[in-house]
């Protein structure tokens, strides 16, 4: 494990800061997403999930100055639910589900061990399988967010790159959920946009973890 | 690609402003992207309440209005609309004989529309749903996200919508929005692609001298790619490709839709090689919309969709319709 902090314990900032770093990721990939999105979705992905990231952030902002952040487990569930009341299309609801869910098993603690935010991620992955019906395989989310929550054992950094690879192994396959699936094989070959902002999400977690 | 727009980030806003100017009958809010009736909510009647991404205008704001949609939460473009939207929606325009929720098959519009059930639920409004899901082009349903909804939701909202003008309670406008629902077949052809505002580039690569058959109302692909075609050979293999899903057994409804840049000429001209290539199959056509109705974007093409009407059901697609995108019989 290279993570200096991989040990250190989760706090409210701490969680902002994985979003703050979420949304930066999102804002500096919208083109690359909606590059890969327009090949086999509908070209929305990556203004989606900047404009979701960025009510995010300033949605908890707001809320940091109201004093409601008492713990990463309120920043997250916050985070969650403006993502679901923002972004829209399937995105929108799938990652509100998933960070949602984190928050909820984080609950009302000022701060938690690593252990118990992946407990909540792997609660997290299992609702946004639960919600949109897709397994590994299926060319989704999910091959990078399942990868990923399997990795968490190891750390945050090997989760991301987990996620990496899920994602890029998303080129191969053809997509049975979502709407690249009516592309059949006209799929195949292309990276999947939602497996690529999920590893991006993955990604900013590892950074927050292994950086502060 | 020029576009009249100011920045893409204020299409939708813009949008919903000019339609608010436009049309007095409307209750525009703007900031929360919500259509409604302006006499809503309608003392005893059943409301309607749709919603889909920007980008197939008129579909769905300009079907808010009399004998048809109570409010439409329109999306971003492209982008189903969020919970919130529909249950301030919902709200909005529920006398308290119930709603029912009209949803295009997709999965945003899916997953977005139950979330905001079951909160409105929770508010005390009573919901019913239906689901479009009429495009033929999608054929292996159980390897993909299934069917989309397309052109049929013209046909549900409209019927559908003069059922609750009648006064008929929840449940039979929800039983009649999805025999409607279950009795209309799309199939859509595009002859270039559309380019969302947000990307300013075609988001799909349609080479010149091809046309895509099966094309959907987001640019998503279709059955196959041909080399270019007449008026007359697009209406024969539409038809064949409706005709072979489901074989009407009385006679049809028919919206010849345009894309959104395909001429009117040139879409009356297809309508007459449709209704000449259904008559040689033996279909009877009781009433023909021709128009832009459910677009997308700028792409140049066109759709067809039939709709099997029984007694009733011609009835009740003749029923007076007041609204921005449709209006006749008053």
């Amino acid at each position: 494990m290279s993570d200096r902090n991989t040990e250190a314990k989760w706090d409210s900032n701490r969680a902002r800061h994985w979003m703050a770093a979420a949304a930066r990721a999102m804002t500096e990939n919208e083109q690359r997403l909606t590059e890969l999105d327009s090949a086999i979705g509908d070209a929305d992905h990556g203004g989606n999930m900047r404009r979701g990231f960025q009510a995010v952030t300033s949605a908890l902002d707001t809320a940091q100055d109201e004093g409601q952040l008492t713990g990463p487990g309120s920043v997250l569930t916050l985070a969650g639910r403006t993502l679901i009341s923002k972004v829209g299309g399937a995105s929108g609801p799938l990652y509100g589900t998933l960070l949602r869910r984190v928050g909820k098993t984080l609950g009302d603690e000022a701060e938690v061990d690593p252990a118990v935010l992946s407990e909540g991620l792997r609660a997290g992955v299992e609702g946004v399988v639960k919600l949109g019906g897709a397994a590994v395989g299926d060319k989704t989310m999910v091959d990078a967010l399942q990868p990923a929550v399997d990795a968490l054992e190891s750390g945050f950094a090997a989760a991301s790159q987990a996620a990496l690879h899920g994602a890029e192994g998303t080129v191969p396959l053809r997509a049975r959920k979502g709407r690249a699936s009516y592309l059949g094989e006209r799929s195949v070959g292309h990276q999947d946009p939602g497996a690529t902002s999920a590893a991006l999400l993955l990604g900013a977690l590892a950074e927050v973890a292994g950086d502060e | 690609m020029k576009q009249l727009i100011n920045v893409p980030e204020t299409v939708v806003a813009d949008a919903l402003r000019g339609m608010a100017a436009a049309h007095p009958d409307l209750t525009v809010d703007v900031e929360n992207r919500v259509i409604t009736r302006a006499d809503a909510p309608v003392a005893g009647k059943v409301a309607l309440v749709s919603g889909g991404g920007s980008g197939h205008e008129p579909l769905h704001g300009g079907f808010v209005g009399l004998g048809m949609l109570d409010a439409a939460c329109p999306g971003e473009v492209f982008t189903s609309p969020v919970p919130d939207q529909m249950t301030r929606a919902a709200a909005a325009v529920d006398s308290g004989a119930g709603v029912l929720f009209v949803v295009k098959n997709y999965t945003g519009d899916v997953l977005n529309f139950d979330m905001a059930a079951e909160l409105a639920e929770d508010e005390g409004v009573q919901i019913a749903r239906v689901l479009v899901e009429d495009d033929v082009a999608v054929t292996d349903s159980t390897f993909t996200a299934g069917r989309r909804g397309t052109g049929g939701t013209l046909f549900v909202e409209k019927i559908a919508g003069a059922a609750a003008q009648e006064g008929a309670p929840l449940d039979r406008v929800a039983a009649v929005a999805r025999q409607v629902s279950e009795s209309c077949r799309s199939f859509g052809v595009a002859l270039s692609p559309c380019t969302t505002p947000a990307k300013g580039s075609p988001t799909f690569e349609l080479p010149a001298g091809e046309l895509e058959l099966g094309v959907g109302i987001h640019g998503e692909p279709g059955r196959e790619r041909r080399g270019m075609m007449t008026s007359g050979e697009i209406a024969d293999a539409t038809v064949e490709a409706l005709l072979a899903d489901r074989m009407p057994t009385a006679p049809v409804l028919a919206l010849v839709n345009g894309m959104g840049a395909t001429p009117l000429l040139e879409l009356y001209g297809f309508n007459a090689e449709v209704q000449r290539a259904l008559s040689e199959r033996g279909v009877v056509v009781a009433r023909t919309l021709v128009g832009n109705y459910v677009t997308s974007l700028d792409m140049a093409g066109c759709s067809l969709t039939l709709c099997q009407a029984d007694e009733e059901t011609l009835k009740l697609w003749d029923a007076p319709v007041r609204t921005p995108g449709l209006r006749w019989g008053i």
